[in-house]
């Protein structure tokens, strides 16, 4: 199937869905495509549409404004096409995507990615036993699945996530045994003055502190889990404490933990695959998740017709996701000559210019922990695909890899299944110690499929089914 | 243990359908239709659901978004990610696969 569209959305997460939203209001002919089966990203992810959302609408304001906004997609004229993974793009703008019926080739004119973010990962021995799961998982888990991970969860590592979920098992009737801190009393005093703007997030975060506090939680700033132990699934967490860049101190006595699981996860980092096989420049910016698309106040990227919004434009957070999204589809329309209101798109660009100030600034606590991966232990498996440890990572730089993707060649992370979107920030840390710095060893070159796509589908295509 | 959520992983949120028969390698599970499948094998227990093709450890879904790949399972002979896959009456889910 091959069709051709005016405008094609990639990710129905806030950003995707307002923008795809906005255009489709204004006339435009609009795709949505998306691989889950209901639009909503992660923000706003719905239970299964075979629960009833009711009580869940009536007492989540959160989620009250993510059925809210599904409604208005629906009512917008976008075509909405959920179950769609998107494998391949080609400037032009060509999108391949594979869903239920098998393979759709789409020609656009214009594209908007809204694809979000991943989860960044420091790796441990045990990390990979199951019962570990991400923070960003957790909160899937809790939100869309309304399940705990376990009876008795540690919840460790760093960002707002952190909190979020430890507070979320506390009211679902779980326990937490310890919620594990990178970051330290320091760092969040320094973050305060960025909160200023935003005295409802302080409230919030104040009330989280409560929260734990009276469930007796204990709360571990400044360490980090340094194994998991478990015969098929985690039973022990061991924790140490870290100096102020994140290394760890073994010469300290370390806590151990009890548990059926773990949730941990390190901030999040755009997904800027598609926007890297569509050929558009990228800049790394550390405070706001590490690489991200160049893009103008209009959210054009280097690309012409090639736009971006909401967290893969760099994190920000829900709200301006939601705002990059109306910016995007305001620009796709103007540069397609269409009429557009500017005073009304002014307003919401410095709207969006004052939310982003403030997301910069939780992002900082959000820094990637170099000091932390300095210190992991040889045997530390980094890529979960391969089983590719620490030592082999090393001994390859020792050998001479220069880059992330000589490194890639010689000790095959990165070629697995998750194409290193889970060892990746680490690998290119490592490979940047000693070598002046991330720009210094680049990216992992992104080839199409960027997702695993199962071979029936193609088959189907080729014998004409 | 909450027999009305057949697990005292899964909390009170909004009504959740009939629960429905699945087979996890052979053995009648209980699970909601809708709802995810791994979340669901995590409810009733099973939280192994593959092993690493290299080092043979044991694996369970991780990301919960469709990343990681690790929570591939066979269901109905189609190797799925079952953290996007929704629980259907009847299927038959194999764990355990060295891939």
């Amino acid at each position: 199937m091959m069709r051709d569209v005016d405008l094609l959305v990639v990710g129905a997460g806030p950003a995707g869905m307002t923008a795809a939203a906005t255009a489709a209001e204004h006339g435009i002919e609009t795709v949505l495509l998306d691989e889950q089966d209901q639009p909503g990203g992660q923000f706003f992810r719905p239970i299964p549409a075979t629960f009833d959302a009711d009580a869940l609408c009536r007492s989540n304001p959160d989620y009250a404004a993510g059925e809210a906004l599904r409604a208005r997609l629906a009512a917008s004229g976008v075509e909405m096409l959920p179950g769609r993974k998107v494998w391949s793009a080609e400037p032009g703008f060509r999108v391949d995507a594979v869903g239920g019926a098998g393979l759709e080739k789409w020609r656009a004119r214009q594209v908007i990615l809204a694809c979000g973010t991943t989860e960044r990962m420091v790796p441990f021995p045990g990390w990979t036993l199951p019962g570990t799961i991400g923070l960003a998982g957790a909160t899937i888990l809790l939100k869309a699945h309304q399940m705990l991970p376990g009876r008795r969860t540690v919840v460790a590592g760093a960002g707002p996530l952190l909190l979020a979920v430890a507070v979320g098992i506390l009211k679902a009737g779980g326990q937490v045994a310890a919620v594990v801190d990178l970051a330290r009393p320091l760092d969040w005093l320094r973050a305060l003055p960025g909160f200023a703007s935003r005295p409802d997030l302080l409230r919030r975060g104040a009330g989280w502190v409560a929260t734990l506090k009276r469930h007796g939680v204990p709360v571990l700033s400044g360490h980090a889990v340094t194994s998991a132990e478990g015969d098929d699934c985690v039973r022990l967490v061991t924790v140490h404490p870290v100096d102020g860049s994140g290394r760890v101190r073994r010469d300290r006595p370390a806590r151990r933990f009890e548990v059926d699981a773990l949730a941990v996860g390190n901030g999040l980092t755009p997904s800027v695959d598609l926007s890297r096989l569509l050929r558009a420049d990228h800049e790394f910016r550390p405070e706001i998740g590490g690489w991200v698309p160049l893009r103008d106040a209009a959210m054009r990227t280097s690309v012409p017709g090639l736009f971006v919004a909401g967290d893969c434009a760099g994190v920000a957070g829900a709200e301006p996701a939601q705002l990059r999204g109306v910016v995007a589809a305001l620009g796709a329309l103007a540069d397609a000559g269409r009429p557009v209101d500017r005073g009304q798109l002014a307003k919401i660009q410095s709207r969006l210019a004052r939310q982003e100030r403030f997301g910069m600034t939780s992002a900082r606590l959000m820094t990637f922990p170099q000091g932390l991966v300095e210190t992991l232990v040889p045997e530390t498996p980094v890529c979960r695909c391969e089983d590719v440890t620490r030592a082999e990572i090393d001994s390859a730089l020792a050998a001479g890899a220069s880059d992330l993707n000589q490194l890639k060649s010689w000790t095959r992370c990165g070629m697995g299944p998750c194409q290193g979107r889970m060892c990746g920030e680490t690998v290119a840390t490592l490979a940047a110690l000693g070598k002046g710095g991330r720009q210094a060893v680049g990216a992992w070159t992104v080839r199409q499929p960027i997702r695993p796509i199962p071979v029936f589908a193609v088959d189907q295509e080729e014998s004409g089914k | 243990m909450s027999k009305d959520r057949l697990s005292d992983l899964r909390f009170a949120a909004g009504k959740r359908p009939e629960p429905v028969t699945i087979y996890v390698d052979g053995s009648p599970v209980l699970a909601y239709p809708g709802e995810a499948l791994a979340p669901a094998l995590l409810a009733a227990g099973v939280r192994v659901l593959r092993t690493s093709p290299n080092a043979g450890t044991a694996r369970g879904m991780f990301c919960l978004m469709g990343v990681c790949q690790e929570c591939l399972v066979w269901v109905d002979d189609q190797l799925v990610l079952s953290c996007q896959e929704r629980v259907r009456a009847g299927a038959r889910v194999e764990t355990g696969a060295p891939l």
